[in-house]
């Protein structure tokens, strides 16, 4: 009976103790959110952690758990693929900057007999993913891929179950190109899909459609460049058909941004550019001084996010993300420059 | 000293013990309450309307509850010829002995299986069998949907039904049998005329008990049903579950209302399943009773 008093006591201590532990102050940093760029911060993190010993932790819970612990300020940085909107930051009691780390895209896979590879139009894309065309023979799509043979098969349109930045940029892509996709589906992390099969998450689509004969679906660009999957040209704003290349992605980038970075970039005006882009973010509050944060950690932050957007984009072009524009590394700097800590800037 | 400890240890047994229902009750204020912007945006709608749509603000129950009943009702009637089978094998023809044992840890090896893990067998080997199935029907030939999620759910139940239903088959008394017996009933007649109705009710409540399981069942329907937030059609289409559209959701549903909307659903499901598993308990309780 005492041993057992004894154990509980000492299982007592060393939670206490462990809890005590979790947060060693400037020492580590706490991040959450968007599942997109995990693979890059990881990394990224990895080797931040051997050059400065600081070490960051990063939860890929997804963008939307990313905000929603920032505003809990449960965590020093959030990670989203998808920009807070006014409502948001208003909701979140303070303001809270943007900071571009890297750019992803969102190609069209599909599944056809001797996977020819595809080119597709807006219009047609936003078509197949209302329904309205349903055969790989039908004439539009005969029209702009000369030279392909399209089997007489059904059109199995595949999109993403789960709430996700990809469905987001996707979306807002769809919606930018066509009225009526606007108006009866609209953009979103989760949608209301007017026909096809929901997966989860970006090797739920992929299988599905390796699994489905005459099915197309959406999946990060990085996701297809690693697992060989035959991806679709896309005709961008200027006429020109694109195949999604981190090139072509950073390509998309090269339009006039606003200084907060809160830019969409689907349906760019870049005419090499790739039309279904977008960046993702790491979001903060921008003054530090809130709870009981010290002026280290504020400090530490402000240092990781630097080296981010700019050791960190050599790192991103050796995984296949595409690093950030000059223009963007610009602004982000500006940006990271007005962090304060209780009013006064962190970095001088 | 002896007193002191004996103190300490049985605070310490009647803490747990509390933990549980208090943690039971906690769950459903926190249900309750997260959910209550739902019911002031929403209201009624959300039992009645079909349609989900998280862009529109639009939340509508109905489908998912349609899913969900569908593939759990499929799955059970499809799991009862299986399970009974199993359970007179096991409770009467063979309660002890080589095959006894390795069918009961095969049951048991069953029941314990992760649920991904089904998920996965049910995508790579079910979802093939039921396009080739599709394409004769001549219906989309997707391979997910409905029918291949209450297959799934179909293995997945039996263990339940089935260990249940053999020890209530198990606990026929055995001077009925005999009698049964001796007026010249074979051993068939005997099962049909004294056993069966005997066990009857442990053997529903076994078979409401794994319809709660089946209810709930989250990741492997999740990753054979389709998921598409529409009524199904036929028993072939793809669809959606109250389990699934919560999984599908919920880490990035960053609005108020999608997020109130969500637990509410989490909501109906709990009580949906409690209110089977209670009676389910109800039905053997009162069988127990009776003996």
């Amino acid at each position: 009976m005492k041993g057992c008093t004894t154990l509980f006591a000492l299982c007592c201590a060393v939670v206490i103790l462990f809890t005590a532990q979790a947060r060693g102050a400037d020492k580590e940093l706490m991040g959450a959110g968007a599942t997109f760029p995990f693979p890059l911060y990881q990394k990224m993190f990895d080797t931040y952690f051997q050059t400065t010993g600081i070490k960051v932790n990063y939860q890929a819970i997804g963008s939307g758990g990313g905000i929603q612990q920032l505003v809990n300020k449960t965590v020093d940085f959030g990670g989203t693929d998808a920009f807070m909107t006014d409502e948001e930051i208003a909701a979140a009691g303070a303001p809270i900057v943007h900071i571009p780390t890297c750019l992803g895209a969102v190609v069209l896979t599909y599944n056809l007999p001797g996977n020819p590879s595809l080119k597709l139009t807006p219009d047609t894309l936003v078509d197949i993913f209302l329904g309205k065309i349903t055969q790989w023979n039908d004439k539009r799509l005969v029209a702009i891929n000369p030279g392909v043979v399209l089997p007489d098969m059904q059109i199995v349109t595949v999109h993403r179950s789960d709430g996700s930045g990809t469905t987001a940029i996707f979306s807002d892509y769809l919606a930018k190109v066509s009225e009526e996709w606007k108006t009866s589906v609209g953009a979103g992390k989760s949608l209301k899909w007017p026909c096809g099969l929901g997966a989860k998450g970006n090797p739920g689509v992929a299988g599905l459609v390796k699994q489905v004969p005459g099915s197309i679906g959406y999946v990060e660009l990085i996701y297809a460049l690693g697992n060989n999957m035959p991806y679709a040209d896309i005709r961008n704003k200027a006429g020109v058909f694109v195949k999604p290349t981190i090139e072509s992605v950073s390509r998309a980038a090269a339009v006039p941004m606003p200084d907060d970075t809160r830019v969409s970039i689907t349906d760019t005006d870049a005419r090499d550019g790739y039309p279904i882009s977008g960046f993702t973010w790491i979001v903060a509050f921008k003054d530090q001084k809130y709870g009981d944060r010290s002026k280290a950690q504020a400090e530490s932050l402000v240092k990781l996010l630097g080296w981010m957007i700019n050791e960190g984009q050599k790192i991103a072009q050796t995984m296949n993300y595409a690093p950030l524009p000059d223009a963007a590394v610009a602004k982000a700097k500006k940006i990271i420059a007005s962090i304060t800590y209780g009013g006064q800037p962190v970095v001088q | 000293m002896h007193i002191s400890s004996d103190r300490i240890f049985k605070t310490i047994l009647a803490l747990a013990g509390i933990s549980i229902p208090a943690l039971l009750i906690a769950f459903i204020v926190t249900l309750l309450i997260d959910s209550v912007p739902a019911f002031l945006r929403i209201g009624s709608a959300f039992f009645t309307e079909t349609t989900w749509d998280p862009v529109a603000q639009q939340f509508g129950v109905r489908a998912f509850v349609v899913g969900t009943i569908l593939t759990s009702c499929i799955a059970l009637v499809l799991s009862i010829p299986f399970s009974l089978s199993i359970a007179l094998f096991l409770g009467e023809y063979y309660r002890t002995g080589v095959w006894s044992t390795l069918l009961k840890s095969a049951i048991e090896l069953l029941a314990g299986i992760p649920s991904v893990i089904y998920g996965m067998w049910a995508l790579f080997v079910l979802v093939p069998m039921v396009r080739s199935v599709q394409l004769q029907l001549g219906v989309p030939p997707y391979g997910i949907g409905i029918m291949t999620a209450s297959l799934v759910l179909t293995v997945m139940i039996i263990p339940y039904s089935a260990s249940i239903s053999s020890d209530v088959i198990a606990m026929v008394p055995a001077d009925l049998k005999e009698a049964a017996l001796s007026l010249g009933a074979t051993r068939y007649e005997m099962l049909r005329s004294v056993v069966l109705p005997y066990a009857l009710s442990g053997i529903s409540a076994g078979t409401l008990l794994s319809l709660g399981r089946a209810l709930g069942e989250t990741m492997a329907v999740t990753m054979v049903i389709g998921n598409a937030n529409r009524m199904p059609d036929s028993i072939f289409s793809p669809a959606n579950t109250m389990a699934s559209i919560i999984a599908n959701e919920f880490a990035e549903a960053t609005d108020p209302v999608h997020l109130a909307s969500l637990i509410k659903v989490g909501l109906l499901l709990m009580i949906i399943t409690m209110l089977i598993n209670a009676a389910g308990t109800y039905v053997i309780r009162k069988k127990t009773l009776n003996q």
